[in-house]
């Protein structure tokens, strides 16, 4: 019996451990530092928007990241759309597929999908590869359709898979190599990437902050409310024996 | 001065509907209940209030949700953007579609402790599974709604368990869908049943689960009956007035339960996944099936017995049918119960043990329920050995699956010989503590 039982708790660690795949980085974004949410806003318009759109968020809700509607419309908006209107990507479906094979899905609630470590990951990780379409692979999603768009950032890079032994097990190790520098240092890259995840992280539940603090406040009236209850409770209880 | 008025209208009002008064006192003030309930005993009235929750923060949801499956993905990234405290709302109603079945669940095994269950009992027991039923299909129903890829998949997978019955099952399946597969027609149907109709059978069932305890009056931790006892008043003497006694006492448990609900509404909505799924954010697609399709946690416990039990003729049938008894068996547990006694506290090992892996094996399949199959890995077995030739499948978590439904069922079936002859205490005569 007992022995079942510590097999039993043991189960969900074994799951853990067998988890394959490329192992995610943590994802270092602040959701509250406004100059990192800008810097990503700035970067997903300049690199993500052409294909990708955020069609739940209006470009009047980045006021909420500390914008002013003329910074909005000077520096991020590039279509003739209105400020109240939703942030759509300039491609249709349609040329989307016709590019990539599949349409550019929308990034609204990616964050929420795969989470900021998997994004943080996802576009650190891509590298040249002659044999899909694109010329573009990734290591955290393989064959991915879309080709490196901050390759210019990054530069372009190769990656190698090796298949070794160490302590009796087959694992996978990823050797990475430059083909090309880009524009920005690999510090400096991964400074982009944290801002731009951050901004995704941001858009997929744009009141995750907010949510927070005014939780912090209910918990309190709430804790006062205990109190009052709780000596109701023992006042009227005196009685009960 | 305003109370004399208060109390003058009261009067003027008493007068011409004396039958609000004559129920506030038979169900509240003059309702007699147990003077010994512990902690297992303030799930029931927590239940009631998350109910009262799910329909006011359900209401609100309605006035911005659309049951179109064009626009009914967009329209919760809506409520959840644009509508003011809309975010709030959602995350209210979600929160509380598992906290409902957690206080449900907790509620049920107070049943099982105290033997709440048994005679007199049996017909409030039997409105609360019904009320257990009716809240899996509304859960099930409102699932549908946010339309992502797992409200899709998932409809698709329950309903197809229903196209497993020999014969009717193909139609059935189509008559329940509206259409071939899983669709607009669908969503719109399970609005109106999420929305409508199972919230009036809930509360008709609710009326009737709380009328018929008040018929027969309360169970407590002792297992006794405390109508026995009655003082010279006629009043049972290990009694007090549900109000104002317990209504002071569960306010102070509704404040800590609260605390809770929201600690998770604010801070982790999404609960790591088990609340809502992250390939929920993902809107429907009837051509992309996910790679694993797992329901909430609240259903877990009966996917598992779904899946450990093999399939017959390529028909998926049998463990259709092990999941339907799973759930069916409860309406008969007062009659499978034979112990004398009825609180765990005067029970003897038999059923203390029993029980306890019961909970442990519930919880197990519920784990199990979430993850896909191959969560445990795989038997090494040694090829052309005696296990290839038995095992149809290697996977560990399958066979613990198997072998906790085996234990599942065991925990209902055996329960009529080992309650019968477990050794009970002596039960007191009145209440103790």
């Amino acid at each position: 019996m007992r022995k079942f039982l510590v097999l039993l708790l043991c189960a969900p660690l074994l799951a853990w451990a067998a988890e394959a795949g490329y192992r995610l980085d943590h994802s270092p974004h602040h959701a509250t530092d406004l100059v990192s949410l800008q810097a990503g806003a700035r970067t997903f318009a300049n690199y993500c928007l052409g294909c990708h759109g955020v069609q739940y968020m209006r470009y009047s809700g980045l006021k909420e990241i500390g914008l002013t509607e003329a910074q909005i419309r000077d520096n991020l908006m590039f279509t003739a759309a209105k400020i109240g209107e939703p942030i759509k990507s300039t491609i249709s479906t349609k040329e989307g597929k016709q590019w990539f094979g599949v349409a550019p899905p929308d990034l609204s609630v990616i964050a929420r999908v795969r989470g900021p470590d998997w994004l943080y990951t996802y576009l650190r990780t891509f590298y040249r590869d002659p044999k899909t379409a694109s010329g573009w692979n990734n290591a955290v999603f393989p064959n991915v359709g879309m080709p490196h768009a901050l390759w210019k950032l990054q530069g372009e890079r190769g990656m190698d898979k090796l298949s070794v032994k160490a302590d009796g097990h087959d694992k996978v190790e990823y050797q990475w190599r430059e083909i090309s520098k880009g524009a920005q240092s690999p510090a400096e890259y991964d400074a982009t990437v944290r801002d731009l995840v951050n901004f995704l992280v941001y858009v997929g539940e744009p009141s995750a902050v907010s949510r927070k603090n005014i939780g912090i406040v209910v918990l309190f009236v709430l804790g006062l409310l205990f109190i009052l209850a709780y000596l109701l409770k023992l006042n009227y209880w005196k009685d009960v024996k | 001065m305003v109370a004399q008025m208060l109390s003058r209208l009261w009067g003027w009002f008493d007068a011409r509907m004396p039958s609000v008064g004559q129920e506030w006192r038979k169900h509240a003030s003059e309702y007699y209940a147990p003077k010994n309930f512990n902690f297992w005993y303030y799930f029931g009235a927590l239940s009631g209030l998350v109910l009262v929750i799910q329909i006011v923060s359900g209401i609100f949801l309605t006035m911005n949700y659309k049951p179109d499956a064009a626009l009914a993905f967009a329209s919760v990234e809506f409520i959840m953007r644009d509508v003011p405290g809309g975010w709030l709302i959602r995350y209210i109603h979600s929160t509380g579609a598992s906290a409902f079945f957690l206080l449900v669940y907790l509620h049920m095994f107070r049943a099982l402790l105290y033997g709440s269950h048994r005679a007199p009992r049996e017909l409030v027991w039997i409105f609360g599974v019904l009320i257990y039923l009716t809240l899996m299909g509304e859960a099930f129903f409102g699932y549908l709604l946010p339309w992502g890829q797992m409200s899709f998949w998932g409809a698709q997978v329950i309903v197809n368990l229903f196209g497993t019955i020999p014969f009717v099952g193909p139609d059935l399946a189509l008559w329940i869908r509206g259409d071939y597969v899983v669709s607009d027609a669908t969503l719109n149907r399970f609005f109106a049943l999420h929305v409508i109709a199972l919230p009036l059978v809930l509360l008709g069932l609710v009326s009737a689960h709380i009328l018929a305890l008040h018929d027969v009056g309360s169970n407590n931790p002792d297992g006794i009956e405390i109508k026995k006892n009655k003082g010279a008043d006629g009043h049972p003497l290990d009694g007090i007035p549900f109000h104002p006694y317990y209504t002071v006492k569960d306010l102070a448990g509704a404040v800590v339960f609260l605390v809770i609900f929201c600690f998770v509404m604010f801070f982790v909505p999404e609960m790591g996944g088990y609340f809502i799924e992250a390939n929920n954010f993902i809107p429907a697609d009837p051509l992309k099936t996910p790679e694993h399709i797992a329901p909430v946690w609240y259903f877990t416990p009966f996917y598992s017995i779904l899946r450990a039990v093999p399939p017959l003729f390529h028909s998926q049938f049998p463990g259709v049918m092990a999941m339907g008894i799973a759930t069916l068996i409860l309406f008969f547990l007062p009659w499978l119960d034979r112990s004398p006694v009825k609180s765990i506290r005067y029970r003897g090992p038999l059923y203390k043990w029993a029980l306890g892996l019961f909970v442990v094996v519930f919880l197990v399949l519920g784990y199990l329920g979430t993850e896909p199959t191959t969560v445990w890995g795989q038997f090494h077995a040694r090829d052309g050995s005696m296990m290839d030739a038995i095992l149809d499948t290697k996977d560990v978590a399958t066979w613990v699956a198997r072998v906790c439904t085996v234990l599942y069922f065991a925990f209902f079936f055996l329960m009529p010989w080992y309650t019968a002859i477990d050794k009970v205490k002596p039960v007191p005569e009145r209440v103790t503590h």
